[in-house]
């Protein structure tokens, strides 16, 4: 039987759907599961609770997909921290104390950070340097290194750290996704870097493929290709504002003092620096491919076309 | 169709009409693009056609480039070391115009850029699109393993800004080029630049004024700022040279090596300067 943490989500639901035709599946996630299968078992609690022990001597849990992970930049960096590291502290004491055989955690490939000095290909063994000019992230590179840790510490339990780049899709509410969406939307003047995106049924794909016996590791998992992000609002319609960077830094920031803007300053970063992974290992090790291609993950984010 | 894409087009036909009509379509070969034009590292044959234009021009009427040697740039993986002078990385733009137009079949040519290009705007993305990547080992690395030829000047900043009265003298050269190539395998081909270190001849470089403004070097010629004069430009490429090694050895290992290199450079530099009859012509 496989857990699903964070199944309420978008991501998690895609995975939910993927897995219970082949496999029991449960999902823990303080928010209700909308439009859940019958045959999937749903405990709508908090992650951090004594509760979560329970799940694992109801049922016998071999298998977690961990991706109960909070992105909402609206939260506090309190609520965030304590959500995202409690949890998969808690997670991660289960599988050991439990016999859990097979532990999959979703990370990002954020955690290594945009910067101008980045090679344009980052892999796996690349220092996580996000945190170091948006400290509020840092919560995300724990919960990554808590995994990283438990790989090393409980060799019993086969643990996989997928970095996925950037999520998008029809219903994800991310900061790429949504700022895709925007029609005019802010660019920063002179700076167009190559970004990577993959489709969130690719995401959901890649989990699954995770879970397949023998696998373990830390992995990057990028998406069918490398575009320039003014390639992307073509694709999409969208007309850019071009505005220094400078000037887009002191109005992002007030803007979302005063709850107008849905991200913080620091996201700038990613629309002007390279924050690129190299996915070869995981292509190498697995049989996972992208089903999408570049140009259906970019319109990925305004429909759904599957 | 925007203005700029006018402008681009416009710019691309000009290329074309210099470099031959058939110019993009046998560099397009053996390159991979995706459907929006560009590679993995941002690099956009349609672009760098058109930004190519102006250099061609000064190439072939202002520099009045001649290159000896083309063919002794092999095919696949390749690592270009050259003397660097004269301010303005003139030199390097002149070496890729060769390889894009005169040599076959027609190259392109990627080079490291130092870091902070990365946070210049326009700057960063002009620099993207032709080809220059930002010059971390592990970019040069792949590009290697991709077998593209790279350009590289191992004396760097110390190279660009000598003064006039250290023309064609080959400052220190870093090892990083030779670790890289005993690692990936790579042939070099020691390219001499002769012409460039006259271009603008500095009489001194005000770093500390320069370290204001955030730039590297200021320096000053007789007429101030250092605006490339028109010299005759005369670029040589040598035998390729295959080292055996291993690149991990200490630094006084890799040393030994370089001076190699150095040594053919220099020597090609004295060649050519030996040969020519004047700076101008």
């Amino acid at each position: 039987m496989v857990l699903v943490t964070g199944i309420s989500g978008n991501l998690g639901r895609v995975v939910a759907k993927l897995l219970h035709r082949t496999e029991r599946v449960a999902g823990i996630d303080r928010r209700p599961f909308i439009g859940k299968p019958k045959d999937v078992e749903h405990f709508q609690i908090d992650l951090r609770k004594k509760k979560t022990d329970d799940v694992f001597r109801k049922l016998p849990i071999k298998a977690i997909v961990h991706m109960g992970i909070m992105h909402d930049p609206r939260m506090s960096a309190e609520d965030h921290h304590s959500f995202n590291v409690l949890g998969t502290t808690r997670i991660l004491d289960c599988a050991a104390k439990f016999g859990v055989k097979k532990l999959v955690v979703l990370s990002s490939a954020n955690v290594y950070g945009p910067s101008p000095d980045n090679s344009n290909f980052l892999s796996e063994e690349a220092p996580l340097m996000a945190a170091s000019r948006f400290p509020s992230v840092r919560d995300l590179i724990e919960v990554d290194m808590l995994a990283h840790g438990f790989f090393w510490r409980q060799p019993s339990v086969e643990t996989v750290v997928l970095r996925p780049v950037h999520i998008v899709g029809p219903t994800i509410k991310n900061a790429p996704s949504n700022y895709l969406r925007l029609k005019r939307p802010m660019t920063l003047m002179g700076f167009d870097p190559m970004v990577q995106l993959i489709h969130m049924h690719d995401v959901g794909a890649a989990l699954v493929e995770a879970l397949k016996p023998g696998l373990k590791g830390v992995y990057n998992v990028t998406g069918p290709g490398e575009v320039p992000l003014s390639s992307c609002f073509k694709e999409l319609g969208a007309r850019p504002i071009p505005v220094p960077h400078p000037i887009a830094r002191g109005l992002v920031s007030s803007l979302f003092k005063y709850r107008l803007a849905s991200y913080p300053p620091e996201e700038l970063d990613h629309i002007q620096f390279l924050c690129m992974v190299d996915g070869g290992r995981w292509r190498r090790e697995t049989h996972w491919q992208p089903a999408f291609s570049i140009r259906e993950t970019i319109r990925g984010v305004l429909s759904d076309l599957t | 169709m925007s203005l700029s894409d006018t402008i681009k087009q416009g710019l691309k036909q000009w290329t074309l009409a210099m470099g031959g009509d058939d110019l993009d379509d046998r560099l397009r070969d053996g390159r991979h693009a995706n459907e929006y034009g560009v590679d993995s590292f941002g690099f956009s044959l349609e672009y760098a056609l058109s930004a190519v234009g102006p250099f061609l021009w000064l190439y072939k009427h202002y520099f009045r480039v001649e290159t000896f040697g083309l063919e002794n740039v092999p095919a696949g993986r390749v690592l270009l070391v050259s003397n660097h002078g004269g301010q303005l990385p003139v030199d390097g733009a002149m070496i890729g115009v060769a390889m894009l137009t005169e040599a076959k079949p027609p190259r392109v040519i990627r080079s490291m850029v130092e870091k902070w290009v990365g946070s210049l705007p326009y700057v960063s993305t002009f620099f993207a699109r032709i080809g220059q990547i930002v010059g971390t080992p592990e970019n040069c690395r792949r590009l290697l393993e991709n077998d593209e030829a790279i350009l590289v000047f191992p004396e760097g900043l110390k190279g660009i800004s000598k003064l006039y009265s250290q023309r064609y003298q080959l400052q220190d050269f870093g090892l990083g080029f030779m670790r890289l190539a005993l690692e990936t395998k790579t042939p070099i081909v020691p390219v001499a630049v002769v012409g460039s270190e006259e271009q603008a001849p500095a009489l001194l470089n005000l770093k500390t004024v320069g370290k204001l403004f955030g730039m590297p070097a200021l320096p000053v010629t007789p007429y101030g700022l250092p605006f490339p004069l028109p010299a005759k430009y005369r670029i040589y490429f040598g035998e390729p040279l295959t080292f055996t090694g291993r690149a991990d050895d200490e630094d006084a290992e890799l040393e030994k090596r370089v001076k190699v290199v150095k040594a053919t450079i220099q020597s090609m530099l004295e060649k050519g300067l030996s040969e020519r009859k004047g700076v101008f012509f």
